[in-house]
């Protein structure tokens, strides 16, 4: 149980995937704009972080590594991540209609969103069982969620203050972030 | 056709994939703690770029357009793999010290993007110097700015010691290194600057009237105006998520 807790807040927030590993960064600056969309973002990708590191771990421990395969790994984890992607929009259209509207649009933006598929290479590269991996992907994805809202919101804030006219958009959205990440370096003696 | 010394000219110079297009950010931000690491990782996405250029352009009559993408990522991904192991094999220590990037390389949006935009409709040379030019321009990026961290994060440019450093012990007055360029919050705050002075150079050379390439959206990862911006290049899976888009708030609205 205090490993798990430990994995959990390792990944939510002292090794922050986008503010210390640099994974999933060209969403974490292109749909940063406003809250709401932030939002929605952050939450399809825990959904999918979370079912994708479920998958491709029972994939791995239970065909790849019976089979002999597990150099294959990137590549079948990459074209399972696709299929997923693309399931998950299917499925929650019919069935979960309310959670559709909520999350579908950003679906098809995270097939090439390199979070996913780093934790799904991480969790083979830490050992983790399938529990600790899903944990992982969980916090992960959570850790995601906070720093593209936290971002979102101080950007909503900058929107209309004064500065240089060549630091607007992609320059002062980055310096943003590394102040962010300056702040996130607290965290890392929690474990 | 497109001569191989054009192409190459285009992808170091003209459409720099970081300088100009803006494209491949994660790895750019993660890797480049030192020079010799963005040297390794640029090579590395050189090879993959240039091999899978060509097998792409080779293969681009017999790809059928429905299922093209994910052909070019099992494409992408069989050469990222084929350089992964030739990595651990041969350089161990720039396999540690890359770890799980070079794995990453799959989801790199210049790898996809120049597939997409250019091996899948030209022929196989122009598209293997597409590639080699793409991926120089890279590496070149990737050395410059792992240089300036390293430098400004430890005095050293690949390893060798460029500006003493100082000693308070033994009395000796030099640099001290300001350490937090070469962690996470100084790759943010190097590329910025890069983003400012790439903004600078823009608008110089727009009003001189040679305007720079625009910024890439081929990454499908950029916000609803950038995709707005994207159709214009008749991609065809952009066009695809922006109908949805619409369709989805038009609904939203309609509630």
């Amino acid at each position: 149980m205090k490993e798990l807790a430990i994995i959990f807040i390792g990944s939510f927030i002292v090794n922050n995937v986008l503010l210390s590993q640099f994974l999933g960064l060209c969403s974490f600056l292109g749909v940063s704009k406003k809250t709401s969309t932030a939002v929605g973002m952050g939450g399809a990708v825990t959904f999918v972080i979370t079912i994708a590191s479920i998958v491709a771990g029972l994939l791995y421990r239970y065909i790849l590594v019976p089979t002999g395969f597990e150099y294959l790994d990137t590549i079948v984890f990459i074209l399972v991540i696709a299929a997923l992607v693309q399931i998950v929009e299917m499925f929650l259209k019919k069935n979960a209609h309310a959670l559709y509207s909520a999350l579908g649009v950003y679906l098809p933006l995270i097939t090439t969103n390199c979070a996913v598929l780093g934790v799904a290479l991480k969790n083979v590269t830490n050992n983790y069982n399938i529990l600790q991996g899903v944990i992982y992907g969980l916090g992960t994805g959570l850790g995601y969620f906070l720093a593209i809202v936290i971002l979102a919101g101080i950007r909503e804030k900058y929107k209309y203050n004064d500065y240089p006219k060549y630091f607007k958009g992609t320059a002062m959205t980055l310096i943003t972030a590394g102040l962010m990440s300056i702040a996130f370096f607290g965290f890392s003696g929690m474990i | 056709m497109d001569s191989p010394k054009e192409r190459l000219y285009n992808g170091i110079v003209k459409e720099n994939p970081i300088f100009v297009l803006v494209l491949g950010i994660c790895p750019t931000l993660a890797v480049t703690t030192s020079a010799m690491n963005g040297l390794g990782m640029g090579l590395s996405t050189t090879l993959v770029l240039a091999l899978s250029n060509a097998l792409i352009s080779a293969l681009r009559k017999m790809i059928p357009d429905r299922v093209r993408m994910p052909a070019f990522i099992v494409v992408v991904a069989s050469f990222v793999t084929i350089v992964q192991f030739l990595i651990q094999g041969y350089l161990p220590s720039l396999y540690d010290s890359l770890g799980i990037y070079i794995p990453l390389i799959v989801v790199n949006c210049i790898i996809l993007g120049r597939a997409e935009s250019y091996a899948s409709k030209n022929p196989v040379i122009p598209s293997l110097f597409d590639g080699l030019g793409m991926g120089l321009g890279f590496t070149l990026s990737l050395i410059f700015i792992g240089s300036v961290r390293e430098l400004l994060g430890s005095g050293s440019i690949f390893g060798a010691q460029i500006l003493p450093l100082a000693d308070k012990a033994a009395g000796k007055a030099g640099y001290t290194p300001i350490s937090i360029f070469v962690l996470a919050p100084g790759a943010f705050f190097i590329l910025a600057l890069l983003v400012v002075i790439m903004n600078i150079v823009r608008e110089k050379q727009a009003a001189k009237g040679k305007p720079l390439a625009p910024v890439a959206n081929s990454c499908l990862c950029n916000d609803e105006d950038a995709l707005e911006d994207a159709v214009k290049s008749d991609n065809p899976n952009v066009k695809e998520a922006i109908d949805n888009l619409k369709e989805k708030q038009k609904e939203a609205e309609g509630k």
